[in-house]
């Protein structure tokens, strides 16, 4: 970790931290931040526990050890008043966007505008239709339940639900698979601008190479129970043979020639 | 954190100052001010961003809002002083042009109130017709897996009947045994004045074996399995597991709805005689306890009171009663739509039409056995 990071405080700081599922230990005694600004790519073979390491950074499944501080405070092992507090403060994107399936679309993103903010219903109805347009869903979708709804655009509703309060920090769990190929660079240009115009954080499981290489600043690779982490050039050079199976498999190179070719 | 709108003239142009942070926590403050803006016979508006400190999304929205609104009086906007930061999100507002949602309107009282009487109207007819349906389906499975025993699936029926049958043996004989001995207590409180105590063995027996017993049983199954049958079936409904089911050509109702039922019409006979059993013996420790009748004589009046005809005649109807709550749970949870909501409304449904049936079997039950002079 280089001085620099130490001086910016980072959105999320990880210390020694431990998850486990069932008795199970997924990850060892991981330790890394989240700088501001920053876009993390986490990416890891399945089964490897990507989607307990979010939900244990976002307090949903407790850690078996080790820290977790975001923006500063500590998420302690309390969980529901953690929750509370840093919910206006984070958005979260499941990996089926977990709407709401008794409220429509629009009802469902303007859930948090009701419990965290006073706003009138004609100003939530507009922010509503706004965030629907931001993740490029049509407006009809508004009225819709999640039930009448694809899994792509089910995916793209929670993503407009964790955008409702325009948070700081954004966690998404696999946030373009399921899209189709327009659908997804779509969404990379979404968050790349919403990075770039509200200083966004991301931390963004993903198995998308195209999403890695095009948005991600830093990746994170959980292989064999440990967090490795840096910039794609150095995970390339990393002799670990999953990571260079990763990378530089055929999949991993067509995407970065792609890259390339783009600028 | 106030938000101000300096309103300037500058010859025929107006220009805003909009100063302060664009996001959505004040968002409402800021709809206030920008519904004060009047652009009035100005030609052209320039809008400068230099005073806003900070803007996301919802800002960004009602910025875009004000210049179209703007615009469509007729006057030429222009924005300047856009930071660096802030041109790709309001490249991106523009871009994604979102139109109004309007809030669902309510209608006028009575008509709604109409409108509802009509739609549950509609409602219960086709559930009632879904119901037939699907009895008339489950029927023509039973015939088939009749012809072909083969097909039945025995291990998952006999684990519905441990679920539904030996795990609720404690509830069903504990209730039978209090109901017993209330019954027993207001009996006697009623019998006494004539000398008649003796007789409230009789009044238990009959009630006991011949109604009540099969009641409890009943009654107490389909708040327990029934309800479990909708929810069990429903969540699978959600997950796409009847789907999947059908795509791998299982028939559901082979695989789910033919070991339930047959499980439960198994089963619920055997509640009954406990629950008549357990009923007795709570009228017996009463009997002994507080009304001095020794064991032997409640015997003795027991035997006399009912024949085994009337231990056979309450047993009689379980089956029928455990066909209608199983038929009726298995039904509304394939009737489950793809929301939690609709799990919950459909397991309440299947428990409150299954107690209906049961009792409805019940007085159905009666009048048949009456006219039969049994």
């Amino acid at each position: 970790m280089s001085s620099a990071s130490d001086v910016v405080a980072p959105v999320v700081r990880v210390r020694s931290l431990t998850t486990s599922i069932g008795g199970r230990i997924l990850v060892r005694d991981a330790t890394f931040d989240l700088r501001p600004g920053e876009v993390l790519g986490v990416v890891g073979a399945s089964g490897s526990g990507k989607s307990v390491l979010l939900r244990t950074i976002v307090g949903l499944v407790p850690a078996a050890a080790g820290t977790i501080e975001i923006f500063g405070d500590e998420l302690g092992r309390s969980g529901q008043t953690d929750l509370r507090r840093f919910g206006a403060r984070w958005g979260v994107l499941f990996q089926d966007g977990a709407l709401f399936s008794s409220l429509t679309v629009a009802e469902n993103i303007m859930v948090p505008l009701r419990e965290q903010l006073h706003l009138s219903p004609a100003l939530m109805h507009e922010i509503a239709a706004l965030k629907i347009a931001l993740v490029g869903l049509p407006t009809d979708t508004a009225d819709k339940f999640p039930a009448a709804l694809s899994g792509g655009m089910r995916k793209r509703a929670g993503l407009a639900r964790a955008l409702a309060l325009d948070p700081k920090l954004l966690f998404l769990d696999e946030p373009t698979a399921g899209l189709d190929p327009i659908a997804a660079t779509e969404f990379d240009g979404l968050v790349c601008d919403l990075k770039e115009s509200l200083g966004l954080t991301v931390f963004m499981v993903t198995h998308d190479l195209d999403s890695l290489i095009a948005i991600c600043d830093r990746i994170a690779v959980i292989v064999d129970q440990r967090v490795v982490i840096g910039t794609l050039a150095e995970l390339m050079r990393n002799p670990h043979p999953w990571i260079q199976a990763y990378f530089r498999g055929p999949r991993g190179r067509a995407a970065q020639v792609a890259e390339a070719a783009n600028g | 954190m106030a938000q101000s709108i300096e309103q300037t003239r500058d010859g025929d142009a107006l220009v805003l100052r909009p100063r302060g942070r664009w996001v959505v926590a004040d968002a409402q403050a800021l709809d206030d001010r920008l519904a004060e803006i009047r652009a009035g016979a100005a030609q052209r508006v320039r809008i400068d961003l230099a005073g806003v400190e900070a803007m996301d999304t919802t800002g960004a929205w009602l910025l875009f809002r004000l210049k179209r609104g703007l615009e469509a009086g007729g006057a030429a906007v222009s924005v300047d002083h856009v930071g660096a930061e802030l041109a790709p999100l309001l490249t991106q507002i523009e871009k994604r042009q979102a139109s109004p949602v309007k809030p669902p309107r309510r209608g006028f009282g009575p008509i709604v109130l109409l409108a509802h009487i009509g739609f549950r109207t509609v409602e219960l007819m086709r559930l009632t017709r879904a119901l037939l349906a699907f009895f008339g389906e489950v029927a023509i499975t039973f015939a088939r897996t009749a012809a072909q025993p083969r097909r039945l699936r025995f291990t998952p029926m006999v684990a519905q009947m441990q679920r539904a049958g030996v795990s609720a043996l404690g509830i069903v004989g504990l209730l039978s045994f209090l109901v017993g001995i209330v019954m027993t207590y207001i009996g006697a409180q009623q019998l006494k004045p004539y000398g008649a105590e003796i007789f409230t063995v009789n009044l238990l027996a009959v009630g006991f074996l011949r109604e009540l017993g099969g009641l409890m049983a009943a009654i107490i199954i389909a708040g327990r399995s029934g309800s479990a049958f909708t929810a069990e079936i429903g969540a699978m409904v959600v997950n796409e597991e009847i789907d999947a089911m059908r795509t791998l050509g299982l028939d559901p109702i082979e695989v789910l709805v033919v070991p339930r039922i047959l499980g439960l019409i198994l089963t619920l006979p055997f509640l009954t005689f406990w629950a008549d059993f357990t009923g007795l013996a709570g009228g017996a420790v009463m009997c002994r306890t507080s009304l001095d009748i020794p064991l032997t004589t409640f015997l003795v009046q027991l035997h006399g009171a009912v024949s085994l005809w009337s231990v056979f005649l309450g047993i009689i109807k379980a089956p029928f009663f455990a066909a209608c709550i199983a038929l009726i749970g298995c039904n509304e949870g394939l009737l489950v739509t793809r929301s939690a909501e609709s799990v919950g409304r459909r397991t309440t449904q299947s428990v409150v039409q299954a107690i209906f049936l049961v009792i409805v079997l019940d007085a159905l039950f009666s009048i048949f056995f009456n006219e039969l002079g049994i």
